[in-house]
């Protein structure tokens, strides 16, 4: 069959090609509207971050009327810890779970989608079982495990945060590997294992460089997420400086001045910051990454 | 050192040279890939006995005491089934925390897809630059969770904020929205509906898959744009809204961060953003009941788990697979 260009239908006539291009023109301006809605917060937030304290409650603008650039310093040193601590242990965490996530969902997933071995249906469906499971309904008895492991508010207090990345139970990046190396043709095994590759050399010269991609993936979604997560590390970290970004930006509603407001919001858009930085350097690869998986937001 | 846990993947009786690799007979390639696979999959399933199984059975067994994290785990009193019982006929907090829970997610969840749906047709044609607005419109659910973002939205609908800035230009009168017991919660159901991108993307995807054959014979039936979009799109699509409503309805149960800074961890005003995990974690972190916390967290479970099953049985009335034999 004929491939029709994936273009508008029926517009062979001159008042039917105005009337598709008055509305393209007319789906771009709501477009355009529902964009400058969704982007006002954001934009709103960095605004208030360069406003002086009563400018924030008397200008309705985006704009500031003078920059006051003295939030960010403000904010970086409000409470006894910079926020320079805050920030290296948020990168600590998030650095770790993802070479932890990478490496140990990469090699369950080889297991799941490439070899042979008995239960693996019975394993690979409890493993799909977890993928449903919800953070909350766990953490009470973590919590106990890890703290009677001595784990909890220890020297190095991020062991509860860490090393469940270290054993592949964020069950999604499983999933996603498994789903695409499903994709690397099997022949290539096959090849491998005629030359007398084993099961070991075929994951090291086939699988892991052909699934680079499905590592990108992981590296990206374990980054921001973690740098995002908020309910455990709020159960774990107790200490000040042990405490990171997320937790860290909460200090700030608790004390109720309402001068503090600017340099709450020069914090929350600095916390930020890596994210849109990763945002639009991988944007494309992010929406992607979902189209294929479903990734959740 | 995982071999240990592994159990033993064939009996080696067969086979009685150990040759790895280049074994042809299937039998004995099977039994060199099963010590690889338990192998590979030994992280795992170190992970999945001590980081989820181990500690489900401790849950289940906690929502039976009365433990506390002061007291000794060896010494904990065993109440039967009393923390259910407290939990359904003793603790209005619960069944408050319970309602706004479900109140959020019957009416944020809708309508978060309908928006998904609706900027997703929108973008549903390839021109210049519908990429970079994709990824403007994803650009919020990809901040998502973060205590940044609910700490803007709560100022934005604060007395003082920049929506109510926005009412008086038309003269309305504002008020402290975030602070009012009847408007808290729609303030978080407005911060969940803006962050559509994720479910918008997926809806983009399923777009797609459409055949534009069907679009070109229902307008050479004289089908509206309308009646095509009730005939062909939403049959179409319905696999993929179905999975969008399965996944947000349990992330909607979920919500947690916003409530938390919204109510510095109080869940107020007069209890308005209780929800189910927030109360969970008062319960369990805050005033230290841990065995009813546990009992609250198994309900949860198993809600989650009626929920999707209800989704999946539900489903095949619904759900149109266009190879025919999906339901």
């Amino acid at each position: 069959m004929v491939a029709q260009t994936p273009t508008l239908p029926q517009r062979g006539t001159v008042a039917g090609r105005r009337r598709g291009a008055g509305r393209q023109v007319g789906r771009l301006l709501v477009l355009i509207a529902i964009l400058a809605v969704v982007l006002y917060p954001l934009f709103w937030m960095i605004g208030t971050s360069f406003k002086s304290q009563e400018e924030i409650v008397s200008n309705i603008g985006l704009l500031p009327r003078e920059f006051t650039p003295g939030n960010f310093s403000n904010g970086w040193g409000n409470f006894d810890v910079s926020f320079g601590r805050f920030f290296l242990n948020s990168a600590v965490v998030s650095l770790l779970t993802v070479v932890g996530n990478a490496v140990s969902c990469l090699l369950a997933a080889y297991a799941f989608a490439r070899l042979r071995f008995r239960l693996r249906g019975f394993w690979f469906a409890i493993m799909i079982g977890t993928l449903l499971l919800p953070g909350h309904v766990l953490i009470v008895p973590q919590y106990i495990l890890f703290q009677k492991t001595q784990m909890v508010g220890a020297a190095w207090p991020y062991l509860p945060l860490v090393v469940p990345q270290f054993l592949a139970t964020e069950a999604f990046f499983v999933f996603l590997m498994v789903q695409f190396m499903r994709g690397i043709p099997r022949e290539l095994d096959e090849a491998a294992k005629i030359d007398g590759a084993t099961s070991y050399g075929i994951f090291r010269h086939v699988i892991l460089p052909l699934s680079r991609p499905a590592l990108v993936t992981t590296a990206i979604f374990s980054f921001i997420w973690t740098w995002n997560d908020f309910f455990r590390q709020l159960v774990y970290l107790s200490d000040l400086e042990d405490y990171t970004v997320p937790v860290a930006l909460t200090l700030f509603i608790d004390s109720t001045s309402q001068s503090a407001v600017g340099p709450m919001f020069a914090m929350s858009l600095l916390s930020l910051l890596p994210v849109f930085l990763f945002f639009i350097a991988f944007q494309r690869m992010l929406v992607e990454g979902i189209n294929t998986s479903g990734l959740k937001g | 050192m995982a071999l240990t846990t592994a159990p033993n993947p064939t009996p080696p009786a067969k086979s009685s040279v150990r040759t790895p690799a280049k074994a042809r007979g299937s039998g004995r390639m099977r039994h060199g890939e099963g010590l690889a696979g338990y192998v590979f999959l030994s992280p795992w399933l170190i992970g999945l006995m001590a980081i989820t199984a181990i500690p489900m059975l401790l849950s289940l067994y906690l929502s039976f005491t009365n433990y506390d994290i002061l007291t000794d785990l060896s010494d904990v009193e065993w109440v039967g089934l009393a923390n259910y019982e407290r939990m359904f006929t003793a603790d209005p907090s619960y069944w408050h925390s319970v309602q706004v829970t479900l109140s959020f997610a019957l009416i944020a969840v809708p309508l978060k897809l309908a928006a998904a749906l609706g900027v997703a047709l929108l973008l549903n044609r390839a021109w210049r630059g519908v990429g970079l607005f994709r990824g403007l419109f994803y650009l919020p659910s990809l901040l998502g969770g973060s205590v940044a973002l609910a700490i803007v939205w709560v100022s934005m609908f604060n007395r003082d904020g920049a929506f109510n800035s926005f009412l008086s230009l038309f003269g309305v009168e504002g008020k402290p929205w975030v602070n009012d017991p009847g408007w808290a919660l729609e303030t978080l159901m407005v911060l969940a509906i803006w962050q559509f991108g994720a479910p918008m993307v997926i809806f983009l995807a399923g777009l797609k898959q459409v055949p534009t054959e069907l679009y070109e014979a229902a307008s050479v039936d004289g089908a509206s744009r309308f009646r095509q979009f009730v005939s062909v799109t939403l049959p179409m699509l319905s696999p993929v809204i179905f999975f969008n409503l399965v996944l947000e309805t349990i992330n909607g149960f979920q919500g947690f961060t916003a409530a938390f800074v919204l109510s510095n961890g109080t869940g107020g005003p007069v209890d308005a953003t209780l929800m189910y995990t927030l109360n969970l974690y008062i319960t369990g972190f805050t005033e230290l009941e841990m065995g009813y916390a546990s009992a609250m967290a198994w309900v949860f479970l198993l809600a989650i788990a009626l929920i999707t099953a209800l989704f999946f049985s539900t489903g095949r009335f619904w759900v149109h697979y266009s190879d025919g034999d999906g339901n």
